[in-house]
C-alpha cells in the first residue's frame, strides 16, 4: 500500500474543509466543515501511525477526537443561543465585535 | 580683634533674639485667640529686649564679648557655630533696633486699632525685630545671612500687608526680588570666602583674609556690596525702595528707613578689615553713595506722594552713609553716628506722615494736604524737629552727622575729594530743598483738602490719639539731640574704637568751621528755592504737565524703572516666551507627536477588525499556509 493516496485523500478533505468555512454563511455548515478539517488531520494522523508502525499518533487522534466532541459541545450551545437572539444562522450576522 | 568670653548678663543675650521671635511664634501659632491682646504681647516683648539690651551695653565696657550657642551646621570642613558677637558696634544697632522699634511698636497700637489683620501685623513686625537682631548679632557670616533675608521675608510679608491691594502685591514682590539680586552677591561673598579661607566667622575671615590675592578680596569686597546695595536700596538697585510704601507706614519707618536698609551700611561697617585691603571696591562703594546720594536727591524733589519723598529722602540718605563707610577709617564712626541719627529723625517724620495720612484719609498725595500745621499741632512740631534735623539745621542732629561725613569727603584729598564733598554739600541743598516743599505743600499754605475717593466726605483733620503721639515726641526729642550726643557729647567714635581702631586725626583740607557754614548756607539756598517755588505760589491741585525735561526725568525717579524694565524685564519676557515657545513646540510636540502618531496607527490597524468571522479566518488560513511555506523552505533549503 502506498501512503500517497491517503494524504492526497485527507488532502482534499482539508481543502474542502477550509473552503467550506470560508465561503458558508451557515454556521452550522461551517461547524461542519471544521469537523471535515479536524478529520482529514486524524487521517493523516493515523496514516503515518500505520506507516511507521508507531502509535504515537492513533493516540492524538483519539485526543482530537475528545477535543472535537467537547467542542461541538460547546459550538452548538453558541449557535444556538445566538440564533435565539438574532433570529439567525449567517456568521456574517454576527458582526458585533468590531471596531 | 580680640574677644572675650561672655560672662553675667551678657550670656543671656540670646534672650533679645529669642523674645521677639517666641512673641512673632506666639502670635502666629496662637490664631484668633490671641487677637485681643497680640498687640500688646508684640509691643512687649520689644520693650524687653530694648531694657535687656540696654543692660548688656552697660555691661559691655569697651570689650568685644562671644556668645557661642550650639553647632549650627556641621559637615565636612563646614563648621557654623551658632555664636553672637556682642561688641560696641552690634550694641548701637541693637539699641537703634530695639528702641525705635519698640517705639514703632507702641505707634502701631494705634496705627493699625481698626486693622481686622492688627495681631498677625504685630507677629510680622516681632519677626522683622528677631531677624534683624540676628543679622547684627551673629559672629559669623552665615547667621547675619540668616538674619539677612529673615528681614528680607519679613519686609516681603509686611510691605504686601495689604495684600488685596494690587499695588501693594506687586510693590511686596518687586522689593523680595531686587533684594534676591543683592542677595546672590552675599551669598557668592560668603562662598568665596568659605572656599579661599575655610571659614566663615568674622574672627576667621579677618583674621586670614590679608593672606588672599589682591584680586580675591576685591572680588569678596565687591559681592558684599552688590548684597549691600540691594539691601540698602542703593544704585544700582534703589527702585524697590520707594514702591515699598505701599505698606503700613509704621512698617515704612522702622523697616524701610531706620533699621532693615541700613544693614547694608552695616554690612561694609563690620567687614571694614576686607576693605582696609581693596581700594578698588571701597573706591566702588564712594561710587555708589555718590550717585545713590544724587538720585534719591533729584527723585525726592519731585514726587507728590508724601511717603516717596521721604523714601527718596532716605534712599539719599544711606548714600550719605555708603560714602562714609567707602572713605575708610575716617568715616566708619561718621556714617554710623548718621545711620544712628537718620534712624531717629526719619522714623520721626514717616510715624508723622503716618498721623498725616490718618487724618487725611489715608491720602498721600501733597497736593490735597495743604494748612494742616494748625490742625495737627503735636504732628506739626515733632515733623518739624525731624525735618530741621534731617536738612541738617545748626546743632540738630542732621547738622553734626552730616557734616561729619562732608568734612571726611574732602578730606578724601585731591580731585577726587573735592568731587565727592561737592557732591554731598550738593545733596546738602537738595534735602532742604525737597524736604522745606514737603513742609511747605503739607502744613502750610491753603487747605486743598479733597474727598480721597468720589462719595467720601472731605476729610476733617484731627489729631492722632495719644498712643500715636508719644512715640512721635520721643523720635523728636531723639532728632534733635541725637547728633550733638553721639559726636560732641559721648563721641561715637571713641566708642566704636575696639571694632574700628583709633580714630585718625585727619588733615583737613578745608577747616571744619568753614565747611560748617558753606554746608550751611547752601541749606539755607535750598530752603530758599524751595520757598520761591512752592511757598510763594498756589500749589496747583494736579501736577503740572508743561515741565522742564529734569522735572520730568525726577518724576520718573531719572528712569531707573525704565531701564531696570528694558535691561532686564523686557529680555527676561522675551526668553520666558522663548522658552515657553520651545516647551509647547518642541518639547511638547515631540511627545504629542508620537502620541498621535500611535493613536494614528492604532485606529488604522483596528480597521482590520471588521467583525467577519471569514476574514478572520481566511487570516488564519493565510498565516498557517505562510508558516508552512516557510518551515518547507527553510527545510528544504
Amino acid at each position: 500500500m502506498t501512503i500517497a493516496y491517503y494524504l492526497v485523500l485527507a488532502a482534499i478533505l482539508f481543502t474542502i474543509g477550509a473552503v467550506g468555512v470560508l465561503v458558508r454563511r451557515n454556521a452550522i455548515v461551517v461547524f461542519m466543515c471544521v469537523e471535515l478539517m479536524l478529520n482529514a488531520v486524524n487521517l493523516t494522523l493515523i496514516t503515518f501511525a500505520r506507516s511507521t508502525g508507531t502509535v504515537d499518533g492513533q493516540i492524538i487522534a483519539l485526543f482530537v477526537m475528545v477535543v472535537a466532541a467537547a467542542e461541538v459541545v460547546i459550538g452548538l450551545a453558541i449557535i444556538m443561543s445566538i440564533y435565539r437572539t438574532r433570529r439567525s444562522a449567517s456568521v456574517d450576522d454576527a458582526n458585533l465585535l468590531k471596531y | 580683634m580680640d574677644t572675650v568670653p561672655a560672662d553675667g548678663l551678657l550670656s543671656a543675650s540670646w534672650l533679645l533674639i529669642a523674645l521677639p521671635l517666641a512673641g512673632a511664634a506666639v502670635l502666629l501659632l496662637g490664631g484668633r485667640r490671641t487677637d485681643r491682646w497680640g498687640h500688646l504681647l508684640g509691643t512687649g516683648t520689644v520693650v524687653a529686649a530694648f531694657v535687656l539690651a540696654l543692660a548688656c551695653t552697660l555691661q559691655l565696657d569697651e570689650r568685644q564679648v562671644a556668645v557661642d550657642l550650639f553647632t549650627f551646621i556641621d559637615s565636612g570642613s563646614l563648621d557654623v557655630r551658632a555664636g553672637l558677637l556682642f561688641d560696641p558696634l552690634s550694641a548701637v544697632f541693637v539699641l537703634l533696633i530695639t528702641g525705635v522699634g519698640a517705639l514703632i511698636h507702641v505707634y502701631s497700637i494705634g496705627y493699625m486699632a481698626h486693622d481686622p489683620r492688627r495681631r498677625r501685623f504685630f507677629a510680622y513686625l516681632n519677626l522683622f525685630v528677631a531677624a534683624m537682631l540676628l543679622l547684627v548679632l551673629g559672629d559669623n557670616y552665615v547667621a547675619l545671612y540668616v538674619g539677612w533675608e529673615g528681614v528680607g521675608l519679613a519686609s516681603y510679608l509686611l510691605i504686601a500687608f495689604w495684600h488685596e491691594r494690587p499695588a501693594a502685591a506687586t510693590a511686596a514682590k518687586k522689593a523680595f526680588i531686587m533684594n534676591r539680586v543683592g542677595d546672590v552677591g552675599l551669598a557668592l561673598a560668603i562662598f568665596v570666602m568659605f572656599a579661599q579661607l575655610g571659614t566663615v566667622t568674622y574672627e576667621g575671615v579677618f583674621g586670614s583674609v590679608g593672606l588672599l590675592a589682591g584680586g580675591t578680596v576685591t572680588a569678596i569686597g565687591l559681592l558684599l556690596l552688590l548684597g549691600a546695595c540691594g539691601k540698602s536700596g542703593q544704585f544700582p538697585l534703589q527702585a524697590w525702595l520707594p514702591d515699598a510704601m505701599e505698606g503700613p507706614t509704621p512698617v515704612s519707618a522702622l523697616i524701610h528707613a531706620a533699621t532693615m536698609v541700613t544693614a547694608g551700611v552695616y554690612l561694609i561697617a563690620r567687614s571694614a578689615p576686607i576693605y582696609d585691603l581693596t581700594e578698588t571696591a571701597r573706591t566702588v562703594v564712594l561710587a555708589v553713595g555718590a550717585v545713590t546720594l544724587l538720585i534719591g536727591a533729584i527723585a525726592g524733589c519731585a514726587y507728590d506722594d508724601i511717603k516717596k519723598v521721604l523714601a527718596y529722602s532716605t534712599v539719599s540718605q544711606i548714600g550719605y552713609m555708603f560714602l562714609a563707610v567707602g572713605l575708610g577709617p575716617v568715616g566708619y564712626a561718621a556714617a554710623i553716628a548718621h545711620l544712628l541719627a537718620h534712624g531717629f529723625f526719619k522714623a520721626g517724620l514717616f510715624l508723622g506722615a503716618g498721623s498725616v495720612m490718618h487724618a487725611m484719609d489715608d491720602q498721600v498725595d501733597m497736593r490735597r494736604f495743604g494748612g494742616l500745621a494748625r490742625k495737627l499741632p503735636v504732628t506739626f512740631v515733632t515733623f518739624g524737629l525731624g525735618y530741621l534735623a534731617l536738612i541738617g539745621f545748626p546743632f540738630l542732629s542732621g547738622y553734626w552727622t552730616k557734616d561729619a561725613i562732608i568734612e571726611a569727603a574732602l578730606d578724601h584729598g585731591g580731585a577726587w575729594g573735592w568731587v565727592l564733598g561737592g557732591v554731598a554739600v550738593l545733596g546738602a541743598g537738595l534735602t532742604a530743598f525737597y524736604m522745606t516743599r514737603l513742609m511747605l505743600m503739607t502744613f502750610f499754605g491753603r487747605a486743598r483738602w479733597a474727598p480721597s475717593a468720589p462719595g467720601r466726605p472731605t476729610p476733617h483733620p484731627h489729631e492722632s490719639p495719644s498712643v500715636m503721639t508719644s512715640p512721635m515726641v520721643v523720635l523728636a526729642i531723639g532728632s534733635v539731640a541725637a547728633g550733638f550726643l553721639l559726636v560732641q557729647a559721648f563721641p561715637l567714635d571713641e566708642w566704636l574704637t575696639p571694632v574700628f581702631g583709633e580714630p585718625e586725626e585727619a588733615e583737613h583740607v578745608v577747616a571744619p568751621a568753614l565747611v560748617g557754614i558753606v554746608v550751611t548756607a547752601v541749606m539755607a539756598l535750598g530752603v530758599l528755592a524751595a520757598w520761591l517755588f512752592v511757598g510763594r505760589r498756589e500749589v496747583p491741585a494736579v501736577a503740572p504737565e508743561r515741565v522742564s525735561v529734569v522735572t520730568r526725568a525726577a518724576r520718573k525717579a531719572l528712569y531707573a524703572d525704565t531701564i531696570n524694565e528694558s535691561l532686564f524685564m523686557r529680555p527676561g519676557q522675551w526668553l520666558t516666551r522663548a522658552l515657553v515657545w520651545v516647551d509647547n513646540r518642541g518639547v511638547d510636540g515631540a511627545v504629542n507627536g508620537m502620541a498621535a502618531a500611535l493613536g494614528g496607527s492604532s485606529s488604522r490597524l483596528g480597521r482590520t477588525q471588521t467583525g467577519f468571522v471569514r476574514t478572520y479566518a481566511l487570516g488564519m488560513l493565510g498565516g498557517a499556509v505562510l508558516v508552512a511555506g516557510a518551515l518547507l523552505a527553510v527545510t528544504a533549503g
